[in-house]
């Protein structure tokens, strides 16, 4: 296997896995890099960043929040929404670790080539903020942080692991037999949350069309193939905010056709 | 069935079809989602960090990011002095199987329980094997967890002394050392004062009383009691008590106390007075079950309450 056709690929997993190290070192052997977890960290002790979601839950429920949580939040906002686009799902959440594993294994297994009757929409995940908020309001709890399997897993791997794991080896095996990309790509309501703010970020990948041989590995391995849609017809950005950026696609084109560009603000 | 020609509907049908659709969907969202959260608040015995806001602005409050944790655990007095690593915190994150809202911050003193399939199937212990992991508060003076909390479900407010404006770790108050007198075996008695010696605010939240003995006539008791105004709930004592399980164990103060209510004041005491007051007092009759027949009925015709 060449590096350029995994090169995104390693440098997502090494931003993964270091981070989460990092975030173990903090709580472990006490370094000053990055305490805290997903929900909310302390960036060397002094800049704070918050999950935006978990915040307006939080609102939801009926908390008056802190001043520091609430600027980590902006800063999070902030990071992604004029930079990184949806980069936070396949960058940093290590629940994407769990269903990129299973997604190889359907691709290993034909499992995507047989036939399934099982269909989700993937708006789903918009409607799950809502229900989120509702319930939040209703509960006075922070509907989906009881139950999120990106903060359980992250937790597990600062804290240790309890009883939650088997949650993640749900989402695995859902993944795996009932829905391709079904987690991510249909129900996370954090992957949703992150697209809208991801809407108008710098990061984009652009096709260019008269490059591509209509190979059509790209939509083989992109998780949110429905924003692929402009393949070998038309160059233009990847503009849909369901894009994770992650790079899958670029990795695997071998002609040319799939590039990172930044500063794309000439849309369409 | 997808083969069968479906009937033809209107748009205007298909649109109001769609909204009762997605509306059930929501609906049915709503109500396993909401079921599922109301099942994960915490025990009543959960014991809180210092300064925890009241558990139901807690829960709404906590972030769950676990750097109060990471503060109890990385303070320099938590080094263990033979390994030189750091001990476990007092502060745990909650597990899906610690009876304790998932991902909040709690802490046990004493955590004696036998290992279940869960210890077995990660972490490899026996089935039955008994596992102890609690860890009382030590009421650190800096209190590193409080300052640390990002969104203010630990108010520093609560433990900073408002005239020096300093923190001050006497003003914590996770909950309340409650002795079982009868397990206790100085007040059978016997010579212990192993949680009087434990405590931090040592001669103030737990007093001995002496008492004279008239078993023997000669010996002396010395029973230890806890004042309450000043326990703060850290559960030393109840690490250091020698019965096989503890007699003195600390317990959330709205588990502990009772309520006098507005009725009930303390003629001799101008602090109370200042209640009578204070209170907004519209009907000072009880109003309840017990209430709506006449203590007559209760004499006359026997009526059990
Ligand atoms: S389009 Fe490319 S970068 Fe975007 S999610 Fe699909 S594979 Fe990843
Ligand atoms: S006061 Fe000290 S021992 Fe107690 S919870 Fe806070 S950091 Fe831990
Ligand atoms: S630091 Fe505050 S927000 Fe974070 S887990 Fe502890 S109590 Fe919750
Ligand atoms: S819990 Fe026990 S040791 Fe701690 S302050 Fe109260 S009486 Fe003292």
């Amino acid at each position: 296997m060449k590096w350029s056709n995994i090169k995104y690929l390693i440098l997502r997993r090494v931003v993964q896995l270091g981070l989460l190290f990092l975030y173990f070192a903090g709580n472990y052997w006490g370094w000053n890099i990055l305490r805290g977890d997903l929900s909310s960290s302390m960036l060397f002790g002094k800049m704070p960043l918050s999950d935006p979601f978990a915040i307006l839950q939080m609102f939801a429920a009926g908390a008056s929040v802190a001043t520091t949580a609430l600027l980590g939040a902006v800063a999070i906002a902030l990071i992604y929404g004029v930079i990184g686009g949806r980069a936070f799902c396949s960058w940093v959440c290590p629940v994407n670790m769990v269903t990129d594993a299973a997604a190889l294994l359907r691709r290993k297994l034909y499992i995507d080539k047989i036939e399934r009757k099982v269909w989700i929409s993937r708006n789903l995940r918009y409607y799950m903020i809502i229900i989120a908020l509702i319930v939040s309001a209703i509960t006075g709890l922070t509907a989906f942080e009881i139950i999120s399997p990106i903060t359980i897993l992250n937790r597990g791997v600062i804290f240790g692991f309890g009883a939650g794991l088997g949650l993640l080896v749900a989402i695995f095996l859902f993944d795996l037999f009932v829905v391709k990309n079904g987690w991510c790509g249909h129900i996370c309501p954090l992957g949703g949350v992150h697209s809208i703010i991801g809407k108008f970020a710098l990061l984009s990948v652009n096709h260019t069309s008269e490059n591509c041989t209509l190979c059509m590995k790209c939509k083989e391995v992109c998780p949110e193939v429905q924003v692929l849609n402009m393949i070998g017809k038309r160059s233009e950005i990847v503009s849909k905010i369901e894009c994770t950026n992650c790079g899958r696609c670029i990795d695997v084109c071998n002609d040319d056709a799939l590039n990172f560009s930044i500063l794309n603000l000439a849309k369409k | 069935m997808s083969n069968e020609k479906k009937p033809e509907i209107s748009s205007r049908r298909r649109f109001f079809t769609d909204v009762a659709h997605h509306g059930g969907l929501a609906a049915m969202g709503v109500l396993l989602w909401g079921g599922f959260a109301t099942k994960a608040k915490s025990s009543p015995l959960t014991l809180r960090p210092p300064a925890a806001l009241p558990e139901e602005d807690f829960l709404n409050t906590c972030i769950k990011c676990g750097l109060c944790s990471e503060a109890c655990r990385v303070r320099p007095q938590n080094i263990d002095k033979e390994s030189g690593k750091f001990k476990e915190p007092t502060l745990k994150m909650a597990k899906a199987n610690d009876n304790v809202t998932t991902g909040t911050p709690y802490f046990k003193p004493v955590d004696r329980r036998e290992a279940t399939l869960v210890d077995t199937l990660l972490y490899g212990h026996i089935r039955g094997e008994v596992i102890e992991n609690g860890v009382p508060c030590y009421m650190c003076e800096d209190i590193p967890c409080v300052p640390a909390c990002p969104t203010g479900a630990l108010d520093i407010t609560k433990v900073t002394n408002s005239k020096t404006g300093e923190l001050d770790f006497k003003m914590m108050d996770m909950g309340l050392a409650v002795v079982d007198t009868n397990s206790c075996i100085a007040y059978w008695g016997i010579q212990c004062d192993a949680c009087y010696r434990a405590c931090p605010l040592l001669d103030d939240a737990i007093k001995l009383v002496y008492d004279r003995n008239s078993r023997t006539g000669k010996h002396a008791f010395l029973k230890p009691e806890v004042n309450m105004d000043t326990c703060t709930g850290c559960g030393l004592c109840e690490v250091a008590c020698v019965t096989e399980k503890p007699a003195i164990y600390v317990l959330p103060r709205e588990v502990a106390l009772g309520k006098p209510g507005d009725h009930y004041v303390k003629g001799w005491d101008k602090k109370d007075q200042q209640r009578v007051k204070d209170r907004v007092q519209t009907d000072v009759t009880t109003h309840n079950k017990r209430s709506e027949k006449s203590p007559e009925d209760y004499l006359n015709k026997g009526l059990e309450f």
